[in-house]
């Protein structure tokens, strides 16, 4: 986990906040004493599977819910009981949540109208936004007259056009199909950039978040279980939950040989060696979890130098890549994933009996 | 077979004539029981009165529309608006706009809680407006005269707690009816209501607070536009059968409270005007749409101006 910066530089700081619905006891608590802070004009996004409490961190934030306990600073002000109408933070819905009897400006201006701003200056924040959004064509269209992106822009316009100190994203691209969700991406991005406003985004895509975020946050249970930049919660996962929700993960169960820093000499299954990278108070004895990226091991040859010997019993090819799944004589299957070019020529076939050599440094030893 | 006739064009001149046959029963009860009374009212509103009641077919006379607008001195055969008539229109179009008001203002707190509760609770809720449909209005007004009535329970309990020393005389004043018609009246205006209240999407109010709007904001501007149908709905549901209620200013407003229902049944009674009520009841009829197309007009503009 990286350190927190000190209170000044953060836009939101959570600390101990938890959330039970239905009263306590035996309510459903949605968070569990969550602490996190969330760095002025960075993209951080809130990532996990439904259910995880992201989405309750996020109204929590907005105002929609209020916590059953802890503390929620905004620039070190504490708004967690204020009402939403009065916390500079807009929200984007998933259901974009247009009001439907109004215009497409007027929907942008209504923020902006209730904060009592001049006519002018409504005028012109709408036609900036407007255009932000590159949606002049649809100013005077109903809400229900434009398509599912458009939609999309224009809640991002109305959320933007009050200048929030933060803007908090509900999964806003999961109504999008796959490539107005990749544009979108880019497009999150871009604005984020131009208006230096710090985004929260919540997702359950994981793809979506490495993407976009300058670090996320991964939740389970109520809890958060890592947060980190995307390479830093991909490559250096804290726990197996981590590893095994973001991107593909082979387990091995491992005993640890001997510990040097930060690191430890694992042997895993057959009885070869691997270092691995140990997280920082982790145990250094016993027995513990070997996570390995499919795209950090090579099939080589049986015989040839590797720590792991099995069968090959299944050769996936999806295009840019080729996933090998063997079966280790002393254990699970494990993946391995080549990167295919056109003069690749296959040297495997299934049945073949063959090693895993596990690249350099790209073993992560997980406790259970 | 003419070049128009191919078998597709066929097709749809049967399926066209089928719709009319299956729903031809439905236009004859409008045209026989709707259309057709309305007709014989024009017709009878132009004819002379009859000596006992009824009409003298085929003889002309506009007296039962002058008799709308004007009385005739029985001395001195002076002209004067009949400013008797005057009185009950004018009473009528107050107590039906007042009706309307109240049963808004209690409808729409009412209808807003029923679209509120849990889906389950919401059908008990609405199973329980209902209620009072299962007894005769007749029924149900004498009820209401049991307690409005100067010894009934409200003026009961206010002598015995001191609050007045003498009964306040409710019954037979136009409070009376007041009280009456929204009573009566008042789940006309929750059920409509509640029907537009349903279908919000209350993600719209959360995304009002979001947008700085405090409550009564995103009640003036978020709810009321987007429910005004049914608001407008309720209304008119309302206000047609106020306009001319019959047994409720009968019972609880007594002989001289009337109001334009009382006053047609008195000239097809004891009045002996058949052409005098049949124009009462078409210039009732106007008023309504009148007044019916001034709201809708009135109402539609300022909820929607971007329609153009």
């Amino acid at each position: 986990m990286t350190d927190l910066p000190s209170t000044q530089e953060l836009a939101i700081d959570v600390s101990g906040v938890s959330k039970v619905f239905g009263g306590e006891p035996g309510g459903f608590r949605a968070l569990d004493n969550i602490s996190v802070g969330i760095r002025n004009n960075e993209f951080f996004t809130l990532l996990g599977p439904s259910g995880c409490g992201k989405t309750t961190l996020l109204r929590l934030i907005a105002g929609f819910e209020y916590p059953t306990s802890g503390k929620i600073l905004l620039h070190g002000e504490d708004i967690g009981l204020l009402p939403p109408y009065k916390r500079p933070v807009n929200t984007v819905f998933q259901s974009y949540a247009l009001f439907p009897h109004l215009t497409v400006a007027q929907n942008i201006a209504f923020g902006l109208e209730m904060l009592g701003r001049p006519a002018a200056e409504v005028r012109d924040t709408v036609d900036r936004m407007l255009a932000l959004v590159k949606m002049e064509p649809m100013r005077d269209r109903l809400t229900n007259q434009i398509s599912g992106g458009q939609q999309q822009r224009v809640a991002l316009a109305r959320a933007l056009a009050p200048s929030p100190k933060v803007l908090l994203l509900d999964e806003p691209l999961s109504a999008l199909d796959y490539k107005l969700r990749k544009e979108m991406q880019i497009e999150l991005k871009r604005l984020q950039n131009e208006t230096g406003i710090t985004f929260i985004f919540v997702t359950h895509d994981q793809e979506e978040a490495l993407t976009m975020s300058d670090r996320i946050a991964v939740m389970s249970a109520g809890l958060i279980r890592q947060v980190g930049t995307p390479s830093e919660i991909y490559d250096r996962p804290a726990d197996r939950f981590v590893a095994d929700f973001i991107g593909e993960t082979n387990f091995l169960s491992a005993e640890i040989d001997s510990v040097l820093e930060d690191h430890a000499i694992l042997r895993l299954p057959g009885g070869g060696l691997e270092k691995a990278f140990l997280p920082k108070g982790a145990k250094t004895s016993g027995k513990v979890t070997a996570a390995i990226r499919p795209e950090h091991a090579d099939l080589v040859p049986e015989g040839a130098d590797g720590g792991l010997r099995g069968t090959l019993s299944n050769i996936i090819y999806s295009g840019s890549s080729t996933h090998y799944h063997v079966r280790l004589h002393d254990g699970p299957d494990f993946v391995v994933r080549t990167q295919n070019s056109p003069d690749n020529k296959l040297e495997f076939s299934v049945g073949q009996a063959v090693g895993v050599r596990v690249h350099d440094r790209c073993v992560q030893a997980l406790e259970d | 077979m003419s070049a128009s006739d191919t078998p597709a064009r066929i097709a749809q001149r049967q399926k066209t004539r089928n719709r009319w046959l299956l729903s031809s029963p439905a236009l004859l009860i409008v045209f026989v029981a709707a259309i057709g009374p309305l007709f014989v009212m024009l017709a009878y509103s132009f004819m002379a009165k009859g000596d006992y009641g009824g009409v003298k077919p085929w003889e002309f006379s506009t007296d039962g529309w002058f008799g709308v607008f004007f009385s005739r001195d029985i001395f001195d055969d002076t002209l004067t608006i009949a400013d008797a008539n005057v009185t009950i229109f004018l009473r009528s179009l107050r107590l039906s706009l007042l009706t309307t008001l109240i049963t808004l203002a209690i409808g729409f707190p009412t209808a807003f809680f029923i679209a509120t509760r849990p889906a389950r609770m919401r059908d008990v809720w609405v199973f329980l407006i209902t209620i009072p449909f299962w007894t005769n209005i007749l029924i149900r007004t004498f009820a209401m005269q049991e307690v409005i009535r100067n010894e009934g329970i409200i003026n009961t309990v206010l002598v015995a707690t001191g609050i007045t020393s003498e009964p306040v005389q409710i019954l037979y004043t136009d409070w009376a009816i007041l009280f009456g018609m929204t009573y009566v009246y008042l789940p006309l205006m929750v059920l409509p209501l509640y029907a537009s209240m349903e279908k919000l999407d209350f993600r719209l109010v959360e995304a009002g607070y979001d947008l700085y709007a405090n409550r009564i904001q995103v009640l003036r501007r978020i709810i009321i536009p987007i429910v005004k149908p049914g608001m407008i709905a309720g209304s008119i549901l309302v206000f047609i059968p106020s306009l001319g209620a019959y047994v409720t200013p009968r019972v609880l407003g007594g002989g001289k409270n009337m109001m334009l229902g009382n006053l047609i049944e008195l000239q097809f009674g004891a009045g002996r005007n058949w052409p005098l009520g049949a124009a009462i009841s078409i210039t009732l009829m106007v008023l309504v749409m009148v007044a019916l197309l001034v709201y809708v007009r009135y109402a539609g503009r300022s909820g929607g101006q971007h329609h153009g």
